[in-house]
């Protein structure tokens, strides 16, 4: 089995991304190593359109720490000037750039095994996964949550079917929104939502990491 | 790399102490090790007696309130940008008290290890998380610990250095001279009438020869000489002259180099140009204006208001430099006050010497308010009135005619001194405050007996008074009469009590801070009436209530209640040191904006600012809870 995979030569970077996973995990929620994180993109087509940034910052055990924090901007060879004006990354910004191979590499020598949280994550998790596609890489190992779907078991949801806008969520939670449309910006707000989230499923009741991936059709076990 | 959250933390923590003392690089440090922690109501950040973190923290949005564990007393609390749990810095032992969200909270927590190595850097921070670390961890009750912490950031800020040696000298441009013929007991009597210490003898114009005091001294008082004598026998020759542009540094080396007390100022600085002027180390003194005794010497040599309104400019630059050396603000007060005093006899000295005839009867020049307590630092209205001796019927529209001549020549020249004249009319020169012992008695006992919203605050005027010049005997009769008003009518110090109870502290600042609401000085605060007042008022009421008038400055008045209330002095005690705070403060803001200091912009306040005025509510709100029950007006509210 090993030597298959050795076989397919995947490089350094991503066998080491993969080694963090070989070891089982604790679902202790107060060691459980998070990074919320955010993508901006050129729009909304995952295979059309490209990330222009990715933000991040890591949570264990309610803390947000901004020394284990990543902000990468990525060269763009297609570049939609539409949503410059959302995101405010032009092609030839004064951030310094990487391209698409250097961002994922420190990407994932960055996240590791963490749990991954984003807001509506499917969306940004296909944009990573498609960068690995066009690397020729596996899709991400990591397991996923979204506040979108995780603020559904709390008490604060009162309409369980619409999604939930981070801009609504922002307001239920009493959120000033600095630096909104910016991946570090959003990505410390979904933070902060995450932390409230959890904030108000733990004081009903002891939970551990399973719980959070209970989806929301089975809210008794909750 | 870039930075976003910890670009947001750096702007965040900018504003407050001690981070503003960082430079951009330190600060930049900090804010990216920053931990971003989210707590919810009532979870402990630590508790008593746990082990000390590696980190202290800043709260950021929310409340953490700081508990003694034993009784579970809120030791503190800790808002924005408040720091906590400084013990960390220590490496060692267990946290005394217990922090807790009191609200829903997210906290920043910084590394001690990484502030360390910034403060052995960084001499200001030291200074400061020392200082605000003793203060953290003692009783809230006692504000001294308060004034500690922010006296030390004062001491960090940086004075700002005073050219005055570079200035050019003033000196006095009409000196007085004489000719070589003139004898000595001549030249004496013209000094003495000039109340000058030196004279220069001239010669067409140009300085020969000088005689100062010290001459006479030596010379003529020692019999080596006559007072027939000429002047040029004992004069010192020839001069030092300097031209007119000289430096009071210049001025001060040459008095040192030839140990003279005088120099001659010539137009072009030569003894062969004509004296334009004199110069003496007094001048020099008195720029440096480093000394409320010469002030008052100044004063008391001054013959127009004029010089007394430079002499008042003079003592404002006395207040700003003893609150930068952190001279206690009742000392600062005291002096003020005697300077004003100074300058008050001054002025009615003078306005005597302008009346055409002597006063008819005794009176007394009564300041009141403010001034009255001795607690006016800036210069504010003028409020006062005159009491005169009881005349004959036939007499008293003579007398009163002739005391308010004299008080509106006294007023004005206070006017121009800078105390402007009172918008409400409350000054000597108005019939209404210009009255025999007789009709202030009934006036008192009017106010009284029969108490109305009006006379109430007259009241709170008035009874603050202080007699700086004239007859104190009609004083103490006035004093004395009032007492038995009082004595008779006791339902008045209820009334009393009710004025002092109706400006209530404003009891956070940060959520409930009251402003007021309309007007010119809309959303700006107060101090005088949400702060000061009250306080005064208090004072007032207490003191009055056990008969006591001779004392009348706010502080001595809670000094005299610590000891007729034992059991009662550590809220007396923390009622005049929030009462010291809040004047210094005042002062400072006045001093700061060129005003009376009244009125606040809130948003201008740093954090240290506003959390030292916060800590002065607590005190007020416990002395009118005082108030409020000693005589019972609870049911009158």
């Amino acid at each position: 089995m090993l030597y298959w995979f050795r076989h397919k030569n995947y490089p350094d970077f991503w066998n080491q991304y993969r080694n963090h996973f070989i070891k089982k995990k604790s679902f202790d929620l107060d060691i459980t190593r998070f990074i919320v994180f955010d993508t901006e993109t050129t729009g909304l087509h995952i295979k059309n359109d490209r990330i222009l940034s990715i933000g991040g910052i890591s949570i264990i055990s309610n803390t947000m720490d901004v020394s284990d924090s990543i902000e990468l901007y990525l060269k763009q060879d297609t570049f939609n000037p539409e949503t410059v004006e959302i995101h405010g990354i032009l092609k030839d910004g004064n951030n310094i750039k990487i391209n698409e191979k250097q961002a994922i590499i420190e990407f994932l020598e960055y996240i590791r095994d963490a749990v991954l949280i984003a807001h509506h994550a499917s969306f940004d998790i296909a944009m990573i996964n498609e960068i690995l596609a066009r690397q020729r890489l596996p899709k991400l190992k990591n397991k996923v949550l979204d506040t979108g779907v995780l603020f559904k078991k709390t008490e604060l949801c009162h309409v369980n079917s619409k999604p939930y806008s981070l801009d609504e969520l922002c307001a239920i939670f009493n959120i000033k929104k600095h630096d909104r449309h910016t991946a570090s910006g959003d990505a410390y707000i979904t933070g902060l939502i995450f932390l409230k989230i959890l904030g108000e499923l733990t004081s009903k009741k002891r939970i551990t990491l399973k719980d959070l991936f209970y989806n929301r059709n089975r809210p008794g076990l909750l | 790399m870039k930075n976003t959250i910890a670009e947001r933390i750096f702007d965040f923590l900018k504003d407050f102490p001690p981070f503003h003392l960082l430079t951009q690089e330190q600060l930049s440090n900090v804010s990216k090790n920053v931990k971003v922690v989210y707590l919810q109501k009532e979870k402990y950040v630590f508790k008593n007696n746990d082990e000390i973190h590696n980190h202290f923290y800043v709260v950021k949005d929310g409340a953490i309130g700081i508990f003694r564990e034993e009784d579970n007393l809120l030791v503190d609390k800790c808002d924005e940008g408040d720091i906590f749990g400084l013990r960390a810095l220590i490496r060692k032992g267990n946290y005394i008290l217990s922090a807790k969200a009191i609200e829903e909270s997210i906290i920043y927590s910084i590394s001690s290890e990484l502030l360390e190595k910034i403060i052995t850097t960084n001499i200001e921070v030291n200074k400061f998380l020392l200082a605000s670390f003793a203060t953290n961890t003692r009783n809230p009750y006692s504000n001294e610990n308060q004034g500690t912490l922010f006296g030390q950031i004062k001491k960090i800020q940086k004075n700002e250095l005073n050219f005055t040696e570079i200035q050019s000298a003033q000196y006095s441009k009409n000196p007085i001279t004489c000719t070589l013929d003139t004898t000595i007991s001549e030249a004496s009597i013209l000094m003495t009438n000039k109340r000058i210490g030196s004279i220069v003898i001239t010669k067409q114009d140009k300085p020969i020869g000088i005689i100062t005091d010290k001459d006479l001294r030596t010379k003529i008082a020692t019999g080596k000489f006559s007072i027939e004598d000429k002047v040029h026998k004992i004069m010192s020759f020839p001069v030092i002259t300097y031209p007119e542009n000289i430096s009071i540094a210049e001025a001060q080396i040459a008095m040192l180099q030839n140990k003279i007390t005088h120099l001659c100022i010539t137009k072009d600085g030569t003894v062969n140009s004509k004296l334009t002027g004199i110069l003496s180390e007094h001048d020099i003194v008195v720029i440096h204006g480093n000394n409320p005794s010469v002030l008052i010497k100044e004063v008391k040599r001054a013959t127009k208001a004029e010089t007394l309104r430079y002499i008042r400019n003079k003592a404002e630059q006395l207040i700003q430099g003893y609150i930068n050396q952190h001279i206690p603000i009742f000392f600062i007060s005291k002096v003020i006050s005697s300077i004003n005093d100074a300058i008050i006899q001054k002025a009615i000295a003078l306005s005597l010497e302008e009346m055409d005839t002597p006063p008819p009867t005794t009176f007394g020049w009564l300041s009141l308010g403010s001034q009255g307590r001795k607690e006016q630092l800036l210069l504010t209205d003028q409020d006062n009135a005159l009491v005169f001796e009881n005349v004959p019927q036939k007499d008293y529209n003579r007398t009163k005619d002739y005391f308010i001549s004299l008080s509106k020549k006294v007023t004005q020249k206070l006017n121009t001194v800078g105390f402007e004249f009172c918008p409400a009319k409350m000054m000597a020169s108005n019939p209404r405050w210009c009255l025999s012992l007789q009709e202030w008695k009934n006036q008192f006992n009017n106010w009284i007996t029969q108490p109305d919203q009006d006379k109430i605050m007259l009241c709170t005027i008035f009874f603050d008074y202080t007699l700086v010049y004239g007859n104190q005997e009609l004083v103490n009769t006035m004093s004395d009469s009032i007492f038995k008003s009082i004595n008779t009518y006791e339902i008045f110090l209820n009334f009393l009590g009710l004025n002092a109870l109706k400006n209530p502290p404003p009891l956070s600042f940060f959520r409930n801070f009251l402003v007021e609401h309309s007007g010119r000085h809309k959303d700006q605060f107060d101090i005088k009436i949400r702060a000061i007042m009250p306080m005064v008022d208090a004072a007032r009421l207490l003191v009055l209530s056990h008969n006591i008038k001779e004392y009348n400055s706010t502080i001595l008045r809670f000094e005299k209640l610590t000891q007729i209330e034992p059991q009662n002095k550590d809220l007396f005690t923390s009622c005049i040191n929030a009462f010291e705070i809040l004047l210094t403060f005042r002062t400072q803001q006045g001093l700061l904006h060129k005003n009376s200091g009244r009125f606040i912009d809130l948003k201008s306040l740093s954090k240290a600012d506003r959390l030292k005025l916060k800590g002065c509510f607590k005190s007020i709100k416990d002395i009118q809870d005082l108030i409020r029950i000693r005589f019972n007006l609870s049911q009158l509210l």
